[in-house]
């Protein structure tokens, strides 16, 4: 009797399982995100955001998104994607480096679910890398900022001296250096990716240093509204930040996911996912430029316009040489240019980059 | 009619088990309000606070590995604060924990040996002592404030961790990213339950929650702590050393802190990595505040804690609240439990206009 009564129960729960389970996979396939800054950064996190919400639009009431924002780097996010995975999201996106480990782990625990690891370098078989060439963003932003400059000194607001933002600095320094051999970039770390009043500190501390053009690679606008309110040019990162300084923002490199989360999330609905690294530029869309500062005269706008043209058609290689490493020894011979091993690993600066890297 | 406080002549003994459940009541009053003004289903999101995120053995075993490190910093502050040795440092004490036991495994990474494990946990107490040492001198030799020394060490503490990860530490096939190898297995917490994320670093949090009830309820030294916190002037007729005291407190606090630190990075975190805590060390201010400087207290609310941050999570991933609206009712909760202790040692009391208060 008691044991009829058991099986009924378990029956019973079992049915009412199913029904949750066909529910959910008949109306929608779940999308899920993890930020790692709030969605209101204006910078990095918003523009993933944005690229969420292109999802949305595209897949309509095939796909239900959902983000979990500010998520710290380490155990945390572990815990996050893997409850986002639990949960039976189809495909997790993870768009932070520090989510690299934690995302590959999680992925050997869930291998009916694909992660898609922003900037990093480790994949699997579920686990896709992708980022974006920002640096040739940057090579054009340092066209400008050679030219545009009246001090020769150019302010760099930096987060982590990672490989990444490394080359954005070097690609400026190449890029300026060639339109003005006198320049010099000072760069300042702040040892965050997101800390509007860390980052402010910074940008005024480089201005007090003759700085005249601030560049960030941090994700909050505070450095824009520092050189807007000192009267010095900026570039906004990450997302048009014209808003927040409207005359001192000269440009600003937009990143652009929303393409690429499309695609990859069809292919992970139709099935037809593979784990790939993409590094994505100018061509690929991925990488953008705000409208120009109707300050910046004609014919920089031009160069820079040529110089973006050049890139996006491959006729001009940011690394390209001939240049030298900061210390004089020559990095690249002329005829031949970086290949992506090297760019991924950078650790050096070029010439006319003032400081020490931290080691 | 006029509402007074006034102090009790004695603090309340049944006030200190009524208050977390009024405080519970509270939370779940305004929760109700403050989900309704945000149209979410307050008793959906109230279960999606407290109640999902442990429904399952795995969440259960994440409300452990979350809460860690915050009941052994918790446990080691709680000592001082007794004695009135302000110890704000805890954060700072972790990472140099978690830099001496982490160390041991950079410079022996390829030694396979059972004896790893044990010698990094003893270094990262070590580390986190010495650490706790520098106030602790500088207070009792040039009675240099503690709480402005301790804090201002935890910002050298992550700046030294930095130069490391970014420095000679780095992982040498890790295309120059700042971060260490991965611990191996003979350098990592043993789990404890297969599948899930629960380590031996939980284990050494009871034991120390353990160990400090007993120190402070049986030995000399938890009685000289809690005269010398009660009632300084007594405890030096009695003669004991204030500053033995103050030495004990922050060589204590800093090796329990030292032990949070070589767990999280011998643990769920699996390497050095610049940022290793999301501020443990000064939430475990908070949960040692909360449970009352008491091992049992700091355990329960090492856990309620822990459980916040799932619930916020949770949270966000199930009603997509955002995380500002998650931060506001951990705020909360933190807000009516901490107000509520007030009753603890005062009484509300209804007086008259124009009556003399007696």
């Amino acid at each position: 009797m008691k044991l009829k009564m058991i099986a009924s129960m378990l029956g019973t729960a079992a049915v009412a399982g199913t029904m949750l389970v066909s529910g959910v996979a008949s109306a929608e396939e779940k999308v899920g995100f993890v930020y790692v800054g709030p969605v209101g950064d204006h910078g990095w996190t918003y523009r993933h955001d944005l690229g969420r919400q292109a999802v949305e639009k595209a897949l309509g009431d095939k796909v239900k998104t959902t983000f979990v924002e500010s998520v710290k780097e380490g155990p945390d996010s572990e815990r996050v994607i893997r409850q986002l995975a639990a949960d039976g999201h189809k495909i997790i996106y993870t768009t932070s480096f520090g989510f690299m480990n934690p995302t590959l782990k999680v992925a050997k625990q869930f291998p009916n679910v694909k992660f898609e690891h922003a900037t990093g370098y480790k994949r699997g078989e579920n686990v896709s890398t992708y980022s974006a060439r920002f640096y040739e963003g940057r090579y054009v932003v340092g066209k400008i900022a050679g030219k545009m400059t009246k001090t020769n000194i150019i302010g760099y607001v930096g987060s982590f001296p990672i490989p990444e933002v490394i080359r954005g600095i070097n690609a400026v320094a190449l890029a300026a250096k060639s339109v003005n051999p006198n320049i010099q970039i000072k760069v300042t770390w702040v040892n965050t990716w997101y800390d509007p009043g860390k980052e402010g500190d910074a940008a005024k501390a480089l201005i007090d240093q003759g700085a005249d053009i601030i560049l960030q690679h941090t994700d909050s606008p505070a450095p824009l509204q520092v050189a807007e309110s000192r009267g010095v040019w900026a570039v906004g990162q990450a997302s048009d930040m014209g808003h927040f300084a409207p005359k001192a923002q000269l440009t600003a490199i937009i990143d652009n996911w929303d393409g690429y989360y499309v695609e990859r999330t069809k292919a992970a609905l139709d099935g037809t996912w593979k784990s790939q690294d993409i590094w994505g530029g100018f061509k690929s869309g991925m990488v953008q430029l705000a409208p120009y500062n109707s300050a910046i005269p004609a014919d920089v706008v031009k160069l820079a316009e040529e110089t973006r043209a050049a890139i996006t058609d491959g006729s001009l290689k940011p690394f390209a040489g001939p240049f030298n490493k900061q210390d004089g020894s020559e990095a690249v011979a002329a005829g031949s240019e970086l290949d992506d091993g090297v760019l991924l690993g950078m650790d050096w600066y070029v010439e006319g980059v003032q400081g020490k890297l931290p080691k | 009619m006029l509402l007074k406080i006034e102090k009790r002549p004695e603090s309340s003994h049944s006030m200190v088990y009524v208050t977390p459940i009024l405080a519970l009541l509270l939370t779940v009053l305004t929760g109700i309000v403050l989900f309704k003004i945000l149209g979410v289903d307050p008793i959906e999101a109230l279960k999606n606070f407290f109640i999902v995120p442990i429904n399952n053995q795995y969440g259960a075993t994440e409300l452990l590995v979350k809460a860690t490190p915050l009941i052994l910093c918790a446990i080691g502050l709680s000592v001082g604060f007794r004695a009135n040795v302000w110890n704000i440092g805890a954060e700072g004490q972790l990472t140099l924990g978690a830099i001496f036991g982490g160390g041991v495994f950079i410079y022996f990474h390829d030694v396979d040996s059972v004896f790893l494990l044990p010698i990094m946990i003893v270094m990262g107490a070590i580390g986190g002592a010495l650490w706790g040492a520098i106030p602790a001198f500088l207070k009792t030799r040039f009675n240099a404030n503690e709480i402005l020394t301790s804090l201002m060490l935890v910002y050298v503490a992550l700046l030294l961790l930095s130069l490391l990860v970014h420095g000679s530490w780095k992982d040498p096939d890790g295309y120059n990213f700042p971060e260490s190898r991965i611990f191996s297995d003979s350098a990592t917490m043993p789990i404890l339950l297969e599948g899930t994320r629960l380590h031996f670093g939980t284990i050494l949090a009871l034991l120390a929650a353990l160990g400090t009830w007993f120190m402070l309820g049986k030995t000399l030294v938890g009685f000289q702590i809690k005269v010398i916190g009660a009632a300084p002037k007594a405890g030096s007729y009695a003669g004991f050393s204030q500053k033995k005291i103050v030495w004990f407190c922050l060589l204590f606090g800093g090796a329990m802190a030292g032990i949070a630190g070589v767990s999280e990075v011998a643990g769920p975190v699996g390497q050095l990595l610049p940022s290793i805590s999301p501020g443990y060390g000064f939430t475990a201010i908070i949960v040692a505040f909360l449970g009352r400087l008491h091992p049992v207290g700091i355990i329960f609310a090492g856990l309620l804690m822990a459980l916040t941050y799932l619930g916020g999570e949770t949270a966000q991933i199930n009603l997509g609240l955002p995380v500002a609206v998650t931060g506001v009712f951990q705020g909360m909760i933190l807000f009516y439990l901490l107000a509520c202790d007030v009753l603890v040692n005062y009484r509300f009391r209804l007086a008259r206009f124009g009556k003399a208060a007696s």
